[in-house]
């Protein structure tokens, strides 16, 4: 597939990701800060990202299959979440986050409940689609191309 | 300009701007990395630490920091008694703090400005609250 081909595809997936609401602005925030001195940063902090949010919900759906549920721990998992994300730009895992904090602070447990496999969905889609973004990312600078930046 | 040489200056004449240290306290190891390349991004010299105690435990051994921005939820050590412990030292309580929070809470706000923190940002943080945070106050 030839450069201008790559950099389509790339420019397509990103709007859509941004059209349907998994990245938001901040998402561009992150690219700002990818420079020179700085060039992977943006596959550096997401990837941490994966790792972190991946241990958050295997921990939350754990203590959710207990017997007595540690809602107070639970909270405190998804508020962890909740910032990671908001700090990358996954905006519809900081949402589901934010669902659940608001069940939560009313005492909705069935509510609570509910979230936790929209959740572990949306950080499953999140993870994919992230991934294809980067390994374009990668065939373009293989292919000798530049990554085309959003502007917003 | 005077030369830089782990002198007891807090950012004050003869300090370049590049010079400038900032100690970021945050137990998110996400968000760590996203502050540290902010501050770095514009042009500060960082040290990233993910608790209160490690921040102290640095400010005891390292004096040349201009400045600390910290979270306000962290566990054991929460930003503010971070805030309070470095405005109570007679060594630290010239440093700026910053608080950074996630939450929107006003109480929460001004308790921490009450106690001495420069300023109070809401996460996620960004390149324009970092370089108008810093004009003001690592002149």
């Amino acid at each position: 597939m030839d450069v201008s081909m790559l950099q389509r595809t790339y420019t397509d997936l990103l709007t859509s990701l941004f059209r349907e609401g998994i990245l938001n602005q901040q998402f561009i925030e992150l690219q700002q800060l990818q420079d020179e001195n700085n060039p992977g940063f943006v596959n550096e902090v997401v990837s941490l990202f994966f790792e972190d949010a991946g241990r958050l919900i295997t921990e939350l759906i754990s203590n959710f299959n207990q017997q007595a549920v540690d809602y107070k721990k639970v909270d405190a998992y998804v508020h962890q979440l909740k910032g990671s994300s908001a700090s990358i730009g996954a905006e519809k895992i900081r949402s589901v986050c934010q669902t659940f904090r608001e069940y939560y602070d009313k005492n909705d447990i069935q509510g609570c409940y509910n979230c936790i496999q929209p959740l572990k969905q949306e950080f499953m889609t999140f993870k994919s689609k992230l991934e294809a973004l980067f390994a374009l990312e990668q065939q373009i600078v293989a292919a000798g191309g530049s990554i085309p930046m959003m502007r917003h | 300009m005077a030369s830089y040489s782990g002198g007891k200056s807090n950012g004050g004449e003869g300090s370049s701007h590049q010079e400038l240290h900032v100690l970021a306290v945050d137990d998110s190891l996400v968000d760590r990395k996203v502050i540290t390349s902010l501050l770095r991004k514009s042009k500060y010299r960082v040290t990233a630490v993910d608790s209160g105690k490690r921040a102290l435990e640095l400010l005891d051994t390292e004096p040349n920091v201009n400045m600390i921005i910290t979270d306000y939820s962290m566990p054991e050590m929460t930003g503010y008694e971070l805030l309070k412990k470095v405005k109570e030292s007679s060594e630290l309580c010239q440093i700026p703090v910053v608080i950074m929070s996630s939450e929107n809470v006003p109480t929460r706000i001004n308790r921490c400005l009450e106690e001495g923190a420069e300023d109070f940002l809401l996460k996620p943080v960004q390149l324009s609250d970092v370089s108008r945070l810093c004009n003001r106050v690592l002149r």
